[in-house]
């Protein structure tokens, strides 16, 4: 039950609870916001049994508090995405990834991306977004962009396509938002030829690999931090059977398979977190028999 | 140690208010930062101070707007390599492209946040001072 935490949060808490948000994530909490705090946090609390914010800010404020700290700025962030979300590994996609990977698929013509935790649809249609406009091309290759979150809510978010000014004012380069999206009212939508390349299904990461193969680009950002780590493992074991021996897999700013799997390593000459199956070299143009 | 040129910024609004805050926003990324409270403003700046790296413009002022300022910077070639962003609550599509044409590199609608800009800047690929180690 959350009636237990569900404390009412005074404003000098939300203040320095905020402050300290801030500090942490570089997260911006409006004034009117309280609510936001108080909702996210009530089943930390639960959880850690803290009865009161009071309470919460004097543990956060222990020296041995960065477990707790980190589930605070968790529980705030659970949904955070936006477009193009730390640049560099767009950029090495357009610029290095994907023009190889195209030259050795150019027989088949047929590319597999997969998002992980896709949120409110940011990351997918950034993909989609740079594919339409880098690579006109493969506009009569098979191309499929297979996208899931265990939201629905943020399922249905991504499907609409529909976004805040407040989010497209996030990390979307202003060229793409004139080319790609039309203003209906205080929002902004993205233009129904973008939204259609993206297929986006509610479902748990642990569920749905079973139903994956041949996956070419596999984004798995910042969604590992919610799960043990026996799980992170297991899934970094599907996610190696999923992938092409040659494709590539992307990980969020401060992730690496490494922790979990020996099975990745580093795209060479590169820190954009991509990394790739061991067994075979990007670079290679081995032949599938 | 940064060059002068690598961190230097010039902020052109009319209100002192958001001046401030975009102010402190840039020094916290390790910029050093100049102000104008308008494009005409900013013209004379420019003529006084290092080459700036990031050019902030809003879009209504007095004097010469900042979509006459971004024209004017467009012209000057030894500002060619001068990222400009303007910020403004102007939030029409058509406004976004005409900021564009007029040669404005990235554009922020307010209000606006301090990740905003920090995001812009990475589309940008303006390498921020404070993660190169001033
Ligand atoms: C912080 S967002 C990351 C969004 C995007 N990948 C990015 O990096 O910008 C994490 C998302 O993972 C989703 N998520 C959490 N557990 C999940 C699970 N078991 N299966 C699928 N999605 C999950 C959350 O609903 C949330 O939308």
């Amino acid at each position: 039950m959350m009636e237990t935490a569900s404390a009412n949060l005074a404003h000098d808490e939300f203040v320095t609870i905020r402050q300290f948000i801030y500090d942490k994530a570089s997260i911006v909490i409006e004034d009117d916001q309280h609510y936001l705090i108080e909702s996210r946090l009530a089943p930390v609390m639960e959880r850690e049994g803290v009865q009161t914010f009071r309470h919460l800010i004097q543990q956060l404020q222990q020296p041995a508090s960065e477990p707790l700290q980190n589930r605070v700025v968790n529980a705030i962030t659970t949904n955070e995405t936006y477009f193009f979300r730390d640049v560099k590994p767009f950029t090495v996609l357009r610029d290095k990834v994907l023009p190889q990977l195209i030259e050795r698929r150019r027989t088949e013509r047929q590319l597999r991306f997969f998002f992980g935790g896709c949120s409110s649809g940011q990351e997918p249609y950034s993909v989609a977004m740079m594919l339409r406009q880098s690579f006109p091309d493969l506009a009569t290759w098979d191309l499929k962009l297979i996208a899931v979150d265990i939201s629905g809510e943020m399922i249905r978010r991504a499907q609409e396509g529909c976004y805040t000014q407040f989010e497209i004012n996030r990390g979307l380069p202003a060229p793409l938002l004139v080319k790609y999206f039309e203003r209906q009212g205080l929002h902004w939508r993205l233009q129904q030829t973008i939204r259609d390349m993206v297929e986006f299904q509610e479902m748990s990461l642990v569920n749905i690999f079973s139903q994956l193969a041949d996956i070419d680009v596999l984004f798995l950002r910042n969604i590992l931090i919610y799960f043990d780590e026996k799980t992170r493992r297991h899934l970094l074991t599907r996610v190696e059977h999923v992938l092409r021996p040659d494709g590539y897999l992307i990980m969020g700013a401060a992730e690496a398979p490494i922790f979990y799997s020996t099975a990745f390593e580093t795209l060479p000459g590169d820190s954009s977190n991509i990394f790739c199956p061991k067994s075979s070299p990007p670079n290679s143009t081995r032949i599938k028999l | 140690m940064n060059p002068p040129e690598a961190i230097s910024t010039l902020i052109v609004d009319d209100s002192k208010a958001i001046r401030l805050i975009i102010g402190r926003i840039l020094r916290e990324l390790g910029f050093t930062t100049n102000e104008a409270s308008n494009g005409r403003e900013a013209l004379e700046a420019l003529g006084s101070m290092t080459v700036p790296r990031v050019i902030m413009v809003d879009w209504n002022m007095p004097e010469m707007n900042g979509l006459e300022f971004v024209r004017a910077v467009r012209q000057n070639s030894t500002l060619a390599g001068t990222r400009l962003i303007m910020i403004t609550s102007e939030n029409e599509i058509g406004r976004v492209q005409e900021a564009l044409d007029a040669g404005a590199d990235e554009y922020i609608m307010k209000p606006f946040s301090r990740e905003m800009i920090q995001e812009k800047l990475a589309v940008l690929e303006v390498p921020i001072p404070k993660e190169i180690g001033a």
